[in-house]
This record gives structure tokens, sequence and C-alpha cells, in this order.
């Protein structure tokens, strides 16, 4: 998939988490995370943001993530609310998800 | 799996745009958590909402609890993705605002049926509860609630439906007495439970006691709240006390022993019993198992 603009989803909220997607033509994944629990959790995120992007077939995009204390599911959740809006793509395929 | 009688004392909405929420909602003592994805999520974070729901509904599932999606108006742009999104999380409950007609069920029973067999759900395994928010909702309130056996509530929203009736909303809410006993009508004739409307202020505790007990005293299952603080208080009202499950026990054993000697008229305390005292009765004996009770024998 395709990232075509900068996207926002989440929020600054408590237990939520804010992901920025950007295109980033010919520079593929860069992440670049924010976290309090970084240090504890920091490489379970980075995982499931690197596990979601395969899902997805995003190759390209850079990827900026402000953790606020969000569950993991909740981050699966925020990046494919991203990539899709940055992919201008209105429709889930609830099938695939 | 939930069913018609699934103890449904309260029911907390909680924003599918608020993870916080979200999270904190499964450790209050409601019976029935609502992810809304209708009035409490803005146009710009539908799409979203329904993405967390999904993955909450999916991966971290509340225990002891009926989990219920409400999902957009079936006339709205958001409704289909919303009733996707809703089946293939497999909540117990779907829980429709606005429904005015039996067709309606209908269609969204249908709708669930293909949605179902799609995601290789077992067929009927997610319940309805229809919101009655207008006037057309509560003439069509019989129709309603017999139009699916999915249903296994309807619930009253005064709010919308003093609005459509040009009412002014009370606390005393004289202006909807008409409408709450129509809906217990429908449900009872329906076998079905019959959910009350929410009580808006949140700080008026005294308020709300008055009005969950007028809630049960006109045969109302549970109500809907819409602030954790409010929840043990209206569970209290639609739990039976240890005196009411004293006397319901006391009752049945006194049939049960008339019955017993071939008594054809029953006594208690000088009173006789009555068929709609044993029905009472045994409703009261069943609604504290459902709470978790212990029901023992007669003291």
């Amino acid at each position: 998939m395709e990232v075509k603009e900068i996207s926002v989803a989440g929020t600054l909220e408590s237990s939520d988490v804010q992901i920025i997607l950007k295109p980033n033509p010919g520079g593929g994944l860069a992440v670049d995370l924010e976290s309090d629990v970084k240090a504890i959790f920091g490489d379970a995120i980075l995982e499931t943001v690197y596990q979601v992007c395969r899902e997805m077939e995003v190759t390209e995009a850079a990827i900026e993530i402000h953790d606020k204390g969000a569950f993991d599911h909740v981050i699966r959740a925020r990046l494919i609310a991203a990539v899709l809006r940055a992919a201008k793509r209105d429709q889930v395929d609830w099938e695939r998800m | 799996m939930t069913d018609r009688n699934t103890l449904r004392r309260t029911g907390l909405y909680v924003s599918a745009s608020s993870p916080v929420n979200m999270a904190q909602a499964p450790f209050y003592n409601e019976d029935m958590l609502i992810y809304d994805l209708e009035d409490s999520v803005p146009k710009s974070e539908k799409d979203a909402a329904r993405l967390l729901i999904y993955h909450t509904v999916k991966y971290h599932r509340p225990k002891d609890k009926e989990v219920v999606i409400r999902v957009n108006g079936i006339d709205t742009i958001y409704f289909d993705q919303d009733m996707e999104c809703a089946v293939r999380a497999m909540p117990d409950t779907i829980r429709l605002p606005k429904v005015e007609s039996a067709a309606e069920v209908e269609q969204v029973s249908a709708l669930m049926d293909r949605l179902e067999k799609q995601a290789g759900i077992p067929a009927g395994s997610i319940n309805l509860i229809c919101n009655i928010e207008s006037f057309q909702g509560i003439l069509n309130a019989q129709e309603i609630a017999a139009a699916s056996p999915r249903n296994v509530a309807l619930a009253l929203s005064a709010e919308d439906f003093t609005a459509s009736m040009k009412m002014e909303r009370t606390k005393a809410g004289l202006e909807i007495f008409y409408a709450r006993n129509v809906l217990v009508l429908a449900c009872r004739a329906a076998g079905i439970q019959a959910l009350d409307v929410v009580f808006s202020d949140i700080n008026d505790l005294d308020g709300l006691r008055e009005d969950s007990r007028m809630t049960k005293n006109m045969g109302f299952d549970g109500k809907t709240v819409i602030h954790p603080r409010q929840i043990d208080i209206v569970n209290s009202f639609f739990t039976p006390s240890e005196k009411e499950i004293r006397h319901a026990l006391r009752v049945l054993a006194a049939i049960e022993e008339g019955r017993r000697q071939g008594k054809g008229a029953v006594s208690l305390d000088g009173n006789m019993i009555d068929e709609p005292i044993v029905l009472r009765a045994q409703n009261t004996v069943a609604r504290a198992k459902a709470a978790g009770i212990k029901v023992g024998g007669e003291r």
C-alpha cells in the first residue's frame, strides 16, 4: 500500500498513541518512537509497527510514534488507521483484517 | 454467549474514540459494556473508532460482561462499514439506534446472517438490542420487539424521543411515562427485556435513586448509564435484597407445601398467595441467581 500523503491517527491522551505517517520515497521505513516506556516496551512497540507494515504491504514511510502508554492492540488499530488515511482508502478490507 | 435472560441491570456507554475510557470501563460493575460508534464519535474519527473497537473486542475483550457495539443508524453513510466491523469483531450484541420499524430490524438481521456466514461465525450468534428514540418507534414497538429472534431487548432513549414529540425533558419524567409503559408492554409481549432511559444529571445521585426506583417499579429490567458513578446505584435497584429473596423463598415453599397437601388455596402470613405473587417470587429468585447471589432454602 502506498503512503500518498501525510496522515495522523490517535491522540496524545493517556493510554493512546498518536501516529504521524509521511511519504518517504526511496527511503524505506523510517520509524521515530517517542514513549515514556521506551526502555521496557520499545522493542515490542517497534515489532508491532513493522508487523503491521508487512501485513499492509507498506514498504516506504516515515512513521512518527508518540506513545502515551497504549496497549498493543491500540497501537495496531491506530497504525492501520493512519496507513489507510495516508493511502486515501476509505474502505477497510475486513476479510483480511 | 448471552441471551434474553442475561442480566442487564446496567449498560455503560464508552466512546470508541477514547482508548483510556475503553481501558478503564471493564473495571466497573456494569453488566453491559457498550462500545459506541454513534453519538460520542466525531465524523472525522468514525474510521479510526471502528478499528479501535474491532481490535479491542477481538484481542482485549473484557471478561464477565456482555460486550455490545452500538453502530450508526441504518440510514447513515457509516452503517455498512460499522456492521461489517461489528459482526467480524464478534461481540455478544449489536445495538441499533433509532429503530422505527420491524422492516429495519428484519433488514439488519438478514445482513447479519450474511456477514456471519462470510466471516465463518455461527449463524445467529450475535444478538440485537433496538434503541427506540422517536414517536414512530414507540408506535411500532410491539412489532419491532417481535421482529427477530436475535432481539434480546428494547431500550428507550428519552432525549431523542422527547425531541421528536416536541416535549420538554424533565427529571420527574411524566412526559415519557406513556412511552415507558408502551416499551415494557412490547417487551413483555415479545419475551425480551426492557431497558430504561439514562439519567443525565451525573451529580444528582438522589435523583438517580428516585428515577431507578420508578424504573424498577414500572417493570424495566435495567437502565442505561452514562457515568461509572451511576452503576452501583442502579445495580442495587435491580438486585433483589436479602429481605425480598427470603420472602420469595417463603412464598415458593408455601406453594410447594400446599401442593403436597393437596390444598387449592394457600396463604402466607394471613395473605392469600395467588398466581401473580408466585410469578413475582419466581422472578425475584431468578434475578437473584442471575446476579450471582446464592439462593438457599427458606430460613
